[in-house]
């Protein structure tokens, strides 16, 4: 063996489980405002991606332990199941999950060699081939018009029955920003939208305490140094920007920008979705061009498409440009900057 | 105080340093036999003087410098010429190298030295005595110093960047010359700045040597020499990040500090510049620092060609303890069998035991999270270099500067999937070295394929030219006889 003899002892598996671990305030703030289904969302998405994982690795003959120990097909699955519906069939988490696995990671070669962030695949999938099931987002628990069970909402997960008499319509809303997009639409005025029950300080009713909880696991990501400030800073800048530009303009068709950061996907997307290295770029100049990108693209679709967030597609479409982003931003080297 | 600058990148890895400075430097007992190595430098093997069955004396050159980048090799005692051969040396590969073996007479008598005063003396001949004194660079890159000390017609050396840093883990030998021989080193540094001319000397010690610091402080007065205490990180060591460092300039790949006015050299470099020109004594022994899976790790100065397992033995190895590297753990290479001698070149020895250096984890796929471009010092993108090196797309890997890579190992050492990066580097190198040669060899066979197609149609047409002058000549013979 030649030099150098030594490592550090960090692992694949470690960063993977810090990033996990930051993730935990996220949830807990959702069991919180938003009850109990998301762990079972979580679970089932865990346990669809480990067992995926195994037979996928097993197919292409590589190590099976050492590779679900990597962890990195369980952030994939929570990463996905923290983006769709909490209450959502189960069918529809264990497609996603599978379409994430299988294809858009394992069919291009595994850990390392996916072009697109598995989870995104797996949300863009999901939202255009079930874009009801994927916009049933349960309402906060204050506003809620009824409340059921837990045992209740696993009966609806899995065998699609809710108690006697009761709309799924009373146990879910649309979500801030959809609800902000079909009011316009309706020619409402934005101040008279904003006051609406399901809006809370800045974002969201409950949302905007879960976007508060990613941004503490995302500063708990950078205190570690597992992610760089460049993804997370541009991007919150591009939507600061773009939404601030809009708002200026014309403030009574535009939101302000505190909306655009506290609702959405904005915060998971910031510090969870696009700092994954794999699909990112890795200098950092790309990393900010990257971020930026997705950032402006997440407003434009967000405002102007027909989805409810443009998150997903923004971060899929900036992966297309990562290898040209990093083969233009190439850092000089020691000795020949200018 | 002087404004620092930074390079990128680096790493903190666990120093061990500690271990091996609570004793003060031992002469190592003379062994009982020496194997000195004719190639222990830079450029061509030194020409052996003597014979088996010669009787040397301590000082006595038995190698010859050939060449103009080469340097002589000296007896380091007195003896008997018992053997010249191939012997194993310490070289990563394990191929045998032409030694003389040397079998001392306990004696250890000098043979006559002639101490120069430098001050009246043109540095052209102060070159020559360092040449036949074997003066080398003690930092591990042992490359002749009085080609470094010609800085050559029209250049002009500012800087003299003396080294002391010694950033890799482990290796304290220097620490320990610089605490113990800070005046020498001091001495040495003066007639190499009356060599080169240069206005400043800065003497670059990281700042985890403290006594280092103060006893080379104590032992210079006046300007423009100055001790400057750099940041403690590796590779801080490096000749061009300790540049960078102390003088903000970055020497790029393929060019010498000397175009750019800074000449480095390390510290034990130029204790023997001083011992060479002003007592007259070549290089013969070298501090060395045995440590590691050892219980008395400490500094040794040990004689050339001294046995590798004899100072091992000294420091009593631990039970467990298998194997050594030679160098820092960092940059140095494992001995293929610790049965070699000490050369010009082992500034450490560091003895291996699987619970110190236990065997790397399986590597894992890169996940490209950059932890390696942020630690390489050379502002490489070390992730791509793997992914071009390890597809063999060796044209693009040397478009993203693949020799521009330093071999620090800090990738490798932080990288989070336990890639062994600089292989595929060192891999990716010898590969387009290969290719280059055969390009070379085939080039050069084209070449003179074309030029005997040239001679043989040039032949084939003078012949046909030849026959047709004298077919014509015949004719008008003939024609001419018959016209008669």
């Amino acid at each position: 063996m030649s030099s150098p003899h030594l490592t550090q002892t960090n692992s694949v598996s470690e960063i993977m489980l810090k990033v996990l671990l930051a993730l935990v305030p996220a949830i807990a703030a959702n069991v919180w405002f938003f009850g109990p289904a998301v762990l079972v969302t979580l679970s089932l998405a865990s346990v669809t991606a480990l067992v995926l994982e195994t037979v996928m690795l097993k197919l292409r003959g590589r190590p099976v332990v050492p590779f679900l120990m990597d962890g990195s097909a369980l952030l994939t699955a929570w990463l996905l199941a923290l983006s769709i519906p909490p209450m959502g069939p189960w069918w529809l988490i264990v497609t996603g999950t599978a379409f994430a696995i299988v294809i858009a990671k394992h069919l291009y070669g595994g850990l390392g060699s996916n072009p697109f962030n598995p989870a995104m695949v797996g949300y863009a999938v999901l939202i255009i081939s079930f874009p009801v099931q994927m916009t049933q987002w349960l309402a906060p628990a204050s506003i809620a018009l009824s409340h059921i069970d837990f045992a209740a909402q696993l009966d609806y997960m899995f065998f699609h029955v809710l108690p006697q008499g009761m709309q799924l319509d009373a146990l879910t809303s649309a979500t801030p920003l959809d609800t902000l997009k079909t009011q316009l639409h309706l020619d409402k005025p934005i101040s008279a939208i904003l006051s609406l029950p399901i809006y809370g300080e800045v974002g969201g009713k409950g949302g905007e305490w879960v976007a508060g909880a990613y941004l503490a696991g995302g500063l708990y990501l950078l205190q570690q140094r597992i992610i760089s400030w460049h993804v997370p800073a541009a991007f919150i800048a591009a939507i600061c920007l773009t939404a601030g530009a809009f708002h200026l303009f014309d403030p009574a068709h535009h939101a302000s920008p505190w909306l655009h950061l506290a609702a959405g996907a904005t915060m998971i997307g910031a510090f969870f979705i696009l700092t994954d290295p794999v699909t990112g770029p890795t200098t950092p100049k790309g990393k900010l061009i990257f971020a930026f990108g997705a950032g402006f693209l997440t407003y434009l679709i967000r405002v102007y498409g027909s989805y409810p967030d443009g998150a997903a597609f923004a971060v899929l479409l900036m992966n297309i440009c990562v290898p040209l982003i990093d083969a233009y931003t190439q850092p000089p080297v020691f000795g020949k900057k200018k | 105080m002087k404004l620092l600058h930074r390079f990128n990148g680096g790493i903190h890895p666990p120093q061990h340093k500690t271990e091996s400075t609570r004793l003060p430097i031992l002469s190592a007992p003379i062994p009982e036999k020496l194997v000195i190595p004719l190639h222990q430098h830079i450029g061509t093997s030194a020409k052996p003087l003597v014979a088996a069955g010669d009787a040397v004396l301590k000082g006595q050159m038995i190698g010859k410098a050939e060449g103009y980048v080469s340097s002589s090799v000296h007896a380091p005692t007195s003896g008997k010429i018992t053997a010249i051969g191939y012997e194993p040396a310490p070289h990563p590969s394990g191929l045998r190298d032409l030694c003389i073996t040397l079998e001392p007479d306990g004696l250890d008598a000098w043979i006559e030295r002639h101490p120069l005063d430098y001050l009246n003396m043109d540095p052209s001949s102060l070159r020559n005595r360092l040449r036949d004194a074997g003066v080398v660079g003690l930092g591990g890159a042992v490359f002749p110093s009085f080609i470094k000390l010609n800085p050559g017609s029209g250049k002009k050396i500012k800087t003299l960047v003396l080294n002391g840093a010694e950033c890799e883990p482990y290796i304290t030998c220097d620490d320990m010359l610089m605490r113990e021989r800070a005046d020498e080193i001091i001495a040495g540094a003066k007639i190499m700045r009356f060599m080169l001319h240069a206005e400043e000397v800065l003497i670059g010690i990281e700042d985890n040597k403290p006594e280092a610091i103060a006893a080379m402080r104590a032992a210079l007065k006046e300007a423009p020499f100055e001790v400057i205490p750099v940041p403690t990180i590796y590779p801080g060591g490096g000749a061009k990040q300790l540049i960078r460092v102390l003088t903000g300039i970055e020497v790029p790949a393929g060019e010498r500090s000397t175009d750019l006015g800074v000449q480095c050299f390390n510290v034990a470099t130029a204790l023997s510049v001083y011992r060479a020109i002003a007592h007259g004594e070549p290089v013969l022994s070298r501090i060395v620092t045995i440590t590691g899976a050892v219980n008395k790790p400490r500094n040794y100065e040990a004689l050339i060609g001294t046995p590798i397992d004899v100072l091992i033995r000294l420091a009593a190895p631990v039970k467990d303890s298998d194997g050594a590297i030679m160098g820092g753990p960092m940059m140095g290479f494992e001995l293929p069998s610790t049965c070699v001698p000490l050369v010009k070149a082992t500034n450490c020895i560091i003895v291996k035991s699987a619970t110190l250096f236990p065997p790397a984890p399986q590597p894992m796929p890169c996940i490209r999270c950059g932890k390696c471009a942020e630690s390489c010092p050379a502002d490489l993108q070390p992730q791509e270099l793997y992914w071009f090196s390890k597809a063999g797309n060796f044209g693009k890997a040397q478009e993203y500067a693949l020799f521009d890579c330093i071999e620090c190992g800090c990738c490798s050492y932080v990288c989070p999937s336990h890639i062994p990066l600089v292989q595929f580097y060192r891999y990716a190198k010898s590969e387009i070295w290969a290719q280059e040669r055969e390009k070379k060899a085939s080039d050069l066979a084209r070449i003179r394929h074309e030029l005997r197609v040239d001679r043989m149609e040039r032949e084939k047409r003078e012949k046909a030219e030849r026959l047709a002058q004298k077919s014509a000549q015949a004719r008008t013979q003939m024609n001419s006889e018959e016209e008669t």
